[in-house]
């Protein structure tokens, strides 16, 4: 526990005291009423009320679309399913920005659905929940499906028996075992909704700003450090009575769960119901996930003078512009590296952060589990701009250092670390521990022998969630990552952020490629996943 | 009460279940009895509507159950590793299927206290499932079953993970209580002392098919065919060829029960039908090769000069010391000649 704790006051609790110091106690005085000042200003509360609100609906949306999704990946065997569990992972590594994009391509102006039907959603709000569907849409599947995947179905079975309906056996057997990650998923959502950034800015115009929106705003934009800090300290308010209340229901609910292989559990479906439910979530992904990423792709390739290569040749030199340093394709190179060294930051840091938290308890060990949730609320924007202000200097000089960048990403990734691991390493049962301590084994040793082999699947998710969001980060990574050596993200949006169609075809066709990356990741973990798996049984 | 008519299970080309007839009578405990893989299980399942037959049917009280689902067949369902809802308590699980039945909470409650009582656990009902021990968590599985007053009661390995004196004693508890309540009980186990003890009637089961029905005693007395002897442990078999009320084995000649079958057969010498004889004249020599002490009698292991050995059971004062040659006789009524073995 000591290494996570060191991790996360070093990299994380300084670099946030140090903003709200310089914003709240300039020249070394306190200044509280900043907070109340800034507060009772009504554009500032019309920023909160729509921020609280646009995270509750687009959960709430997302569960309604994703929940049976996650269903089908984990209880139904179909052709190409490992295919298409890592294309709906594809929308939650791209950058927020890019998602923005890809739904204006597809509902905004000159946009697909304009083009068409004349159809345009950008005006409104529904294209933002749209969106944060499409990005937090693996969030369920993963979480939820990869628990989903592990229960018992002769509990059902066992509750039918009695007398049951399939539905009531759903609802009063696997609903409750499933509700500590439907909750850990809720919640992974809401945080992200809550601190939106890219998508915001992008489909919200000038009409809707969420907190994160506007603490870059006055951060970037207007210069104005002391309202950010009091919007930070307010999001860092919202974001920990959210945990607290999580941790608190959670710690209600959780039980020792009956777990077994994955593959024991799926079969093909059977029956029109269950063939109409695989259409139904077959459908929807095609329609809320493939088809944005489809208009994204064919916009890489249509040149002014018809479809082409182009976008993706010029990515390949400087352009005159001076927009790079490094021609824009290195910037894969980049990524992967960056994205390699913040997953095993993460899996290290966030496993053993887990581990401890299945090991102990108590009222310290819970603060800590809310604590590691932290960064995903606070903004990320914030955790770059404290980078660059406290790693700078002596004792801690990293600003010249390559790692800084996978540090902030790791961060990030930490969380998703825990929250994927936790259920399932509480889950395990004690016995087992025991039964292994028993036989002389110590309790690295038992976690090795006992824990790791069950929840090696779980491991592997989290180790890909991790590098999925280093590849994807961008609030962080646009603060501190050099000129020379730019991510894919940032590459992008650097692109996006220039006029000129050749930018905007640019910034498509690096998007496609960043796209293609992960997608091809994904797939060598899911390969990885079965290989072993398959070699148990 | 339950008709099985060419009931057929599949998984691929495999037939799991292979046209299987078998009824159960009200209030009667049958037991199916077989090695793993044999189909047992799926038997169950295919009763309760887990499983979907590929060709048969299934009768509850004479009528069809095809496209009845699981929860309106009214059979009760023991797993064979309880699958007690770790998230309920004692009385939560118990309760369960009063409350899809939609019984008032009044009524659940006191049920659930008559079922606890039932099985031995008062009081038990605010216990988490996970803190019981194996014989209590089998307690708790089958007052769960027992609850709704199902119309056949389907105990899949009832005592498989239980310990041995454990076992016995509830056997005996839950063929008293299975009678006080007229309860109508299709089991399945591996264990033939369990079927034995519990059923009122015993079904051998191999690759999907039945090889014997009848009552414990008759299925013990008299094995249907080779399989079914070894299966019931009995090892004492050898290629004989009958005539009349003579066997001509291996062992020597064998005297066999009058209406035998007659010709080429396999035969079963019960190891309680075999007793010691002083050696004389030009009958066969036998070598005593080991002797198993086993309480209440012997086990020797008998070899003769040429042939496969025997296994007989005898009293301490009868049996021959190690070493020793001896000659034999066999009971006629203990010599079973066994039918045909193709599955």
């Amino acid at each position: 526990m000591a290494l996570p704790v060191a991790f996360f006051a070093v990299f994380f609790a300084w670099p946030v005291v140090s903003i709200v110091d310089r914003g709240l106690r300039p020249g070394g005085d306190w200044r509280f009423g900043r907070i109340g000042e800034t507060l009772s200003r009504p554009d500032i509360l019309d920023v909160l009320g729509f921020t609280a609100w646009q995270a509750l609906a687009s959960t709430g949306l997302t569960l309604l679309v994703a929940l049976p999704g996650a269903y089908v990946f984990a209880r139904f065997d179909f052709p190409g399913k490992s295919v298409l569990r890592a294309v709906v992972t594809v929308p939650f590594v791209l950058p927020t920005v890019l998602v923005g994009t890809a739904f204006l391509a597809l509902v905004g102006r000159n946009g697909l659905t304009d083009e068409l039907w004349g159809l345009r959603l950008d005006t409104g709000v529904w294209a933002i929940l749209l969106a944060h569907v499409f990005f937090n849409y693996a969030v369920v599947v993963r979480t939820v499906g990869g628990l989903w995947a592990q229960l018992d179905p002769r509990q059902e079975e066992a509750a039918r028996v009695l007398g049951a309906s399939r539905l009531t056996a759903w609802r009063t057997v696997t609903l409750p075992a499933l509700v500590p990650a439907v909750s850990a998923a809720a919640l992974m959502v809401f945080l992200f909704t809550f601190t939106s950034f890219g998508v915001v800015q992008i489909l919200g115009g000038d009409a809707y700003t969420t907190l994160e929106a506007e603490i870059y705003r006055q951060t970037a934009r207007l210069l104005d450090l002391p309202t950010a800090a009091v919007l930070t300290l307010v999001q860092f308010a919202a974001v920990g009575a959210i945990l607290g209340l999580h941790a608190w229901t959670v710690r209600r609910r959780e039980t020792a769960l009956r777990l077994v292989p994955p593959e024991r559990t799926a079969r093909r479906p059977r029956g029109a119901g269950q063939w109409a439910l695989l259409g139904g979530v077959l459908l929807s992904v095609a329609l809320l996930i493939l088809l944005p990423l489809g208009v994204l792709v064919e916009r890489s390739f249509a040149g002014p003078g018809g479809y082409g290569l182009g976008y993706y040749r010029a990515l390949g030199s400087l352009d005159e512009s001076g927009t790079f340093l490094v021609p824009p394709l290195e910037a894969i190179g980049n990524s992967l590296r960056y994205a390699l060294a913040a997953t095993a930051i993460a899996v290290v840091i966030g496993g053993l952060a887990a581990a401890a938290l299945t090991r102990r308890a108590g009222r310290l060990v819970r603060g800590f589990d809310a604590l590691l949730m932290l960064p995903l609320g606070v903004s990320a924007v914030t955790v770059g701009f404290g980078f660059l202000i406290t790693l700078d200097e002596p004792p801690l000089d990293l600003r010249a250092s390559w790692i800084l960048v996978p540090l902030a990403q790791a961060l990030v990734g930490v969380p998703f670390v825990v929250r994927t691991m936790l259920p399932v390493l509480r889950a395990v049962d004690e016995r087992l521990r025991e039964a292994a301590a028993v036989l002389g084994a110590s309790p690295w040793r038992a976690w090795r022998e006992v824990d790791l082999p069950l929840v090696r699947r779980a491991l592997l998710i989290a180790a890909g969630f991790a590098f999925a969001v280093s590849l994807g980060e961008f609030g962080a990574t646009v603060f501190i990552a050099r000129p020379d050596s730019p991510t894919l993200p940032v590459a992008v949006a650097r692109l996006l952020g220039r006029p000129g169609e050749l930018n905007y075809g640019q910034a498509m066709a690096l998007s496609t490629i960043l796209m293609v990356v992960c997608a091809v990741s994904l797939l060598l973990l899911e390969r990885l996943r079965t290989d072993r798996t398959s070699g148990e049984f | 009460m339950l008709r099985l008519d060419g009931a057929t299970v599949r998984f691929g080309a495999r037939a799991v279940l292979d046209a299987v007839d078998l009824e159960v009578a009200d209030q009667e405990t049958v037991c199916v009895l077989g090695p793993s893989g044999s189909g047992k299980s799926t038997l169950l399942r295919a009763v309760a509507g887990l499983q979907a037959l590929d060709a048969g049917r299934v009768l509850l009280d004479g009528a069809d159950q095809a496209g009845v689902p699981t929860h309106r067949r009214g059979v009760g369902l023991m797993f064979q590793d309880h699958q007690l809802f770790p998230q309920r308590d004692v009385g939560g699980n118990v309760a369960f299927g009063l409350r899809m039945r939609g019984d008032g909470k009044s009524e659940r409650a006191e049920r659930v206290r008559e079922l606890l009582d039932l099985v031995g656990l008062p009081g038990a009902g605010r216990r988490s499932v996970a803190a019981l021990s194996g014989g209590e968590q089998q307690r708790v599985a089958l007052a769960r079953a027992l609850a709704p007053r199902p119309r056949l009661l389907m105990l899949d390995e009832p005592l498989g993970q239980l310990d041995r004196g454990l076992r016995e004693r509830l056997v005996v508890e839950l063929r008293q209580l299975f009678g006080r309540l007229g309860t109508t009980v299709l089991a399945v186990t591996h264990d033939q002392g369990e079927a034995f003890a519990l059923a009122d009637r015993v079904v051998v089961m191999r690759d999907g098919r039945i090889a014997q029905s009848g009552t414990p005693v008759e299925v013990w007395r008299r094995p249907a065919s080779e399989f079914v002897a070894r299966f019931l442990g009995f090892d004492n078999v050898v290629p004989a060829r009958v005539t009349g009320t003579v066997a001509e084995t291996a062992w020597g000649e064998v005297p066999v029960p009058d209406g035998s079958p007659q010709g080429d057969r396999r035969l079963l010498v019960r190891p309680g039908g075999v007793r010691p004889v002083p050696a004389a004249g030009d009958a066969p020599a036998w070598t005593v090769e080991s002797w198993t002490f086993r309480g209440s009698h012997v086990v020797v292991r008998l070899r003769p000069a040429g042939g496969p050995p025997l296994e007989a059971e005898l009293p301490l004062r009868d049996a021959p010391e190690e070493g020793t040659e001896t000659g034999l006789a066999f009971r006629p009524e203990d010599v079973v000649v066994l039918g045909d073995d193709t599955p």
